[in-house]
């Protein structure tokens, strides 16, 4: 199992790479020259999301370092504790949707004292693998067509992303407790 | 600053002024504040050659025909949740890739998609610089994470000597699945609220 996820992460990108261009050369469209046509706008999009970026990181690097985030966790304790959350697990879950390299450390964290395969580490990798950096992506998609009115976009990103950890937790809870 | 802890005696009291409250200060300032904007701009950089290149291949795809096939088949959905955006639009087409690439776990790939659609959907926007239903709907998808394959976790799991990495698999698929639903369900509400609706009609009045 381990070994076929591992041969699809790998070969996944080349695969559908050759394939696209296979396919456009067998309809007869100019390959190479409508790549690089599309790929001139890469640059354009990649600027054009820095100042959304620079707002989105700049706020969430000083709610994590002020302890802000910390201090939502010590809050947030009693009501995690009564859902069968462990303590250890509430600080991944209110990463998750904030940075993805931050989940990828408290959870390595979380597994190397706890183990891979223990309640806990089963329900950190779930919480992990279900979610997504919800605000870098909002900063960025939005970002890239200059829109700064986000409407019902962020309550409901933030409501899945609840869902999701909730979600989680129950089934881990169900399927390994 | 004087790091050391300070303490004063006067008498038999004891007063001590610890160095926490300045090392929190200290923490905001350098770490949080610049190395993120620096993060920021090092990650926008970073995503242009990525862009670039998946940009390029879409362009291929988008010309060959082969997106419009692709959105051909899931149209029955697509039109069922983006009521707003012509079946026939490219945007569709650039978001069933992303979709799809995101399912597979290619990241990657995935953004440059996404934002391609983010461009088509903003084609269709009637005021500049407001999100429209079709965007919520379509980012709310994104952030809920539809991925059937979470390799970055699975890869952690095995590395720190997990008997089964691969045991979490169906428990995130659910998961995710639900979350997506739900997702979907509450964005479609929230944008029948008077406060996200007035924002979006007053202009096109």
């Amino acid at each position: 199992m381990l070994y076929a996820v591992e041969i699809i992460s790998l070969l996944a990108i080349p695969l559908l790479i050759f394939f696209i261009v296979a396919y456009g050369a067998m309809k007869k469209v100019k390959v190479y020259e409508l790549f690089v046509e599309g790929a001139k706008e890469g640059f354009n999009v990649g600027v054009r999301i820095i100042p959304y970026l620079v707002a989105m990181l700049v706020a969430i690097g000083v709610f994590r370092a002020s302890g802000a985030m910390d201090f939502l966790a010590t809050l947030l304790s009693p009501i995690t504790k009564l859902i069968g959350m462990p303590a250890e697990a509430l600080p991944v879950a209110i990463m998750r949707p904030l940075s993805g390299s931050g989940t990828l450390g408290l959870i390595s964290e979380v597994m190397k004292t706890h183990g891979p395969d223990s309640l806990i580490g089963r329900m950190v990798s779930v919480i992990m693998g279900s979610g997504e950096t919800t605000f870098y992506v909002l900063a960025v998609y939005f970002g890239s067509v200059s829109i700064s009115k986000t409407r019902h976009a962020v309550p409901a990103g933030i409501i899945a992303d609840i869902v999701g950890i909730l979600m989680s937790v129950w089934i881990v809870n169900w399927m390994f407790g | 600053m004087d790091a050391t802890l300070k303490v004063v005696s006067i008498s038999n009291a004891t007063i001590i002024f610890d160095e926490v409250k300045f090392t929190t200060l200290n923490n905001v300032t350098n770490d949080g504040i610049f190395s993120s904007a620096k993060t920021a701009v090092t990650l926008a950089i970073g995503l242009i050659g990525i862009m670039a290149l998946w940009l390029g291949i879409m362009k291929i795809a988008e010309e060959s025909g082969l997106i419009s096939k692709i959105a051909l088949l899931l149209k029955p959905i697509m039109t069922r949740i983006f009521p707003d955006v012509p079946a026939e639009h490219p945007a569709m087409g650039a978001m069933i890739m992303n979709i799809s690439a995101n399912m597979l776990g290619l990241s990657n790939a995935a953004t440059p998609f996404g934002l391609k659609a983010m461009e088509h959907l903003n084609s269709l926007n009637k005021k500049v610089g407001t999100a429209t239903d079709a965007m919520c709907t379509f980012l709310v998808i994104n952030t809920s994470n539809v991925q059937l394959i979470p390799a970055t976790v699975i890869a952690i799991r095995a590395s720190l000597g997990s008997h089964n990495p691969t045991e979490i698999l169906g428990a995130a698929i659910v998961a995710t699945t639900v979350n997506t639903i739900v997702g979907v369900i509450v964005v479609k509400l929230l944008a029948r609220l008077k406060k996200y609706k007035a924002e979006s009609v007053e202009q096109r009045a």
